[in-house]
């Protein structure tokens, strides 16, 4: 009878697997924790602007009360909370090694592991998320509160799985970024690129709700809203978490299965071609 | 001095000149960039005609102003908040053993041309502010001076950021929050921030005399804070006193490397 | 031309106050090629910065070419080349040749002299086909011989190497020990030289410091240090020991 111990030996197979993501997420996590001091400073000046950026939508929000469905309250806590997303989703761009390995030939190295490339990178972005969400992400919502006074989350439960998803979309974004140096001489143009479209199209610099007529529309159906704007929408339980959960959903499954792809694309390059 | 430094700078432009597709294309990058400073304001004036009292002609005035001050002065020491990487990589050492000071060798280090494209994108939004305010000429010698007094004070902000640095080697993220802060909290008009940290940037770090103070007189407006007239004129001042400190704060740092030896 | 008397520097860490080097006297003589030998820590480095003014004593006094480094750091600096075996002072992402350009600029070198010593630098140390390419492209040994050319480019009196030949393979650090001997003979050029190999001090240097806890341990000819002994490695290993 193969079949019930060829079950339990898949099942434990599983669990090794999950054992060794997990490891992978607590190394990555304890390797960034060495760099608290840098994380502090990351949060002070998220918050300084955070400070900043409120004072600019109050004065909107004074102008036009209930603009976008906010009241000034929720103009200022989705503020703060943008600021405190910029460490976890890393919505300036970078936060995985891969371009340095890249660059530097160790691909070929991360290629031959009997794990996959993207499940490897996306365990060590969630340690380095985690991190982040600790040292950058709690000072500026905490300041906020402080200052301003700002809102308690509409329902944690939900707010985590629109953070978790968001982190997903954000990671799979970079990665695909990430492997782009690959095809391309000077990889500066595209990690700008890529900066210019996280800071602006995620919510960051000012709420998507506001973007008027068809750009509003264009801005809150790309990827990037998934990762600011859409889990702070459900901080402030302005916005049903299904049909949230859904549009963040469709963009990770869709950008992660570019990334497969795109990984199938280097591992031929590198292992056949020899980089 | 000037000799110097506009030799180092130019070696660089050189250099980056070697490869021109590249060069135009971050030119281009960081213009866009720069560019969404600007789409803000245009979107935050798609919802309403007026912020804090201000109408949209008037808020990219004083956007133009101040970002074209911090955009020159980035470009031309905004290096000077890479010396904790100096520090650490052991370069600074090098710049030491060279007959020139460090504050020109690091503030010249990788001269990036490129953020030229920022400085075009400030001069295009305060040139088209200008046009549609139509302002009375007897009030716009006050232009120039103030986009010299901004610039003063932004290079000082480095300046002072970069000895804090000399300190704080492993956290020199922190100068970023009044650099980069500095040039934010100078794009809109002051009256939408709160009094306190008005009078924190008007009497402490002199921010408001990059913009807002001189602005007020070319634009031909009350405080709403209401500061008396004289201040509208102080800048040259307050930027001459925060040059001196950020000199000597400079010179501190320096002394303080080379008697420690990190 | 260099002269330390109860040179000292310490450094607090931690409440405790480390000595990396104390009481350091001794006299450089112009024209002399003089070994600086000691462990890693042993303050090597710390007495090659306080040289060029990068560091500033804690007691003592330091006198290069007649001057006190921390306070004439820029003024010295004319008339002092270093090279720091573990860093380049060359202009990384610059081609060589504007790294060279650069530095007659900054050292004031008339163009004229610059011209014939660029030419007879480039000839004796073989860099004619690199000089286009950017810093970070060259090799190691390539990259050590655009250092040397970049320190002596302003002629300076006093040539201060820190590790030179560090990394270096054979045929390269021959070169460069033919290069240094010439430039001690030829231009009279006083050179302090630190290293970890012996094969520098044996072929280059009359006179060997070492220098062991900040403490300058031996100071003599290269005669007497390997007196008695059957080769350098045995006086060195025993000192380093402290055996």
């Amino acid at each position: 009878m193969p079949a019930p111990g060829h079950g339990l030996s898949s099942c434990r197979h599983a669990a090794e697997v999950t054992i060794l993501y997990l490891k992978l997420i607590h190394y990555s996590f304890r390797r960034h924790a060495t760099y608290v001091g840098a994380g502090l400073a990351g949060a002070f000046t998220n918050s300084v602007f955070g400070v900043l950026r409120a004072y600019i939508l109050i004065a909107l929000w004074q102008a036009r009360p209930g603009l976008g469905g906010y009241d000034v309250t929720a103009a200022v806590t989705f503020c703060f909370l943008t600021q405190a997303m910029i460490g976890p989703m890393q919505l300036f761009g970078g936060g995985l090694t891969l371009p340095e390995r890249i660059r530097s030939g160790d691909i070929a190295l991360d290629l031959v592991r009997p794990a996959s490339l993207q499940l490897w990178c996306l365990a060590e972005d969630l340690g380095r998320a985690a991190f982040l969400l600790l040292v950058r992400s709690l000072p500026p919502t905490l300041l906020g509160a402080a200052l301003f006074g700002i809102t308690a989350p509409a329902d944690v439960p939900t707010l985590a799985v629109a953070f978790l998803l968001g982190l997903l979309v954000s990671f799979a974004w970079r990665y695909l970024v990430a492997l782009s140096v690959c095809w391309l001489a000077d990889d500066r143009g595209v990690a700008t690129a890529s900066m210019l479209l996280m800071t602006f199209f995620s919510g960051l610099m000012l709420p998507l709700n506001i973007f008027p007529g068809w750009f509003g529309e264009l801005a809150r159906a790309l990827p990037f809203a998934a990762m600011v704007q859409v889990p702070s929408d459900v901080y402030l339980g302005t916005a049903d978490p299904l049909p949230a959960f859904a549009f963040q959903a469709t963009w990770a499954l869709v950008l992660l299965a570019l990334g497969v792809l795109a990984t199938r694309a280097i591992r031929h390059k590198v292992v056949i071609q020899g980089g | 001095m000037v000799r110097t430094y506009l030799l180092l700078a130019w070696t660089w432009t050189r250099a980056a000149a070697a490869y021109p597709l590249s060069f135009a294309l971050m030119c281009v990058m960081s213009a866009v960039v720069a560019g969404l400073d600007v789409v803000v304001i245009l979107i935050i004036f798609a919802n309403t005609t007026s912020l804090a009292g201000f109408s949209r002609e008037e808020v990219l005035f004083l956007y133009g102003a101040a970002t074209l001050a911090f955009t020159v002065a980035d470009t031309f020491c905004g290096n000077l908040d890479r010396i904790s990487q100096h520090i650490k990589a052991g370069t600074l050492d090098t710049m030491l053993i060279r007959p020139a000071g460090p504050w020109i060798q690091v503030a010249t280090d990788r001269f990036m041309p490129a953020r030229l494209g920022r400085i075009v994108q400030a001069v295009a939004v305060l040139a088209y502010a200008l046009t549609a305010l139509d302002l009375p000429w007897q009030r716009l010698w006050m232009l120039p001076v103030m986009i010299a007094t901004g610039l003063v004070i932004f290079a000082a902000l480095w300046t002072l950021g970069g000895a804090a640095q000399f300190v704080l080697v492993d956290a020199p993220e922190v100068t970023n929050a009044f650099t980069y802060g500095s040039g934010q909290l100078s794009q809109y008009p002051f009256s939408v921030y709160g009094r306190d940290l008005v009078r924190g940037v008007t009497y402490v770090l002199p921010l408001a005399f990059v913009n807002w103070q001189p602005g007020l007189y070319v634009l031909g407006r009350a405080d709403p804070f209401g500061t008396p007239e004289f201040m509208r004129f102080l800048g040259p001042v307050a930027a001459l006193l925060l040059a001196l400190l950020a000199a000597a704060a400079w010179r501190r740092g320096l002394r303080h490397y080379r008697s420690t030896g990190s | 031309m260099i002269e330390l008397v109860r040179a000292g520097r310490s450094f607090k860490a931690r409440r405790t106050t480390v000595h990396a080097v104390r009481d350091l006297t001794f006299t450089i003589e112009p024209g002399e090629f003089v070994g600086y030998l000691g462990p890693n820590g042993a303050g090597k480095s710390t007495t090659i910065k306080m040289l060029c003014g990068i560091l500033t004593p804690t007691s003592g006094t330091v006198r290069v070419a007649g001057l006190d480094p921390s306070r004439r750091r820029t003024t010295l600096a004319r008339r002092v080349g270093v090279v720091f075996g573990q860093r380049t002072t060359l202009w990384w992402d610059l081609p060589l040749r504007d790294s060279f350009d650069l530095i007659r600029h900054l050292y004031k070198v008339d163009r004229k002299v610059f011209a014939e010593r660029l030419e007879e630098l480039v000839e004796t140390l073989d860099l004619g086909e690199f000089l286009k390419r950017p810093v970070r492209q060259l090799s190691l040994g390539q990259r050590m011989c655009g250092d040397l050319a970049a320190a002596l480019l302003h002629a300076p009196e006093i040539l201060v190497l820190d590790e030179p030949t560090i990394g270096l393979d054979v045929v390269s650090k021959a070169g460069i020990r033919d290069f240094l001997r010439r430039v001690n003979a030829e231009r009279g050029t006083t050179i302090l030289l630190t290293t970890h190999d012996l094969g520098d001090i044996e072929r280059l240097c009359r006179r060997v410091m070492v220098i062991d806890h900040g403490r300058l341990a031996f100071d003599g000819s290269l005669e007497e240090f390997t007196a008695g002994e059957s080769s350098l490695e045995e006086v060195v290993t025993r000192l380093y020991t402290g055996s």
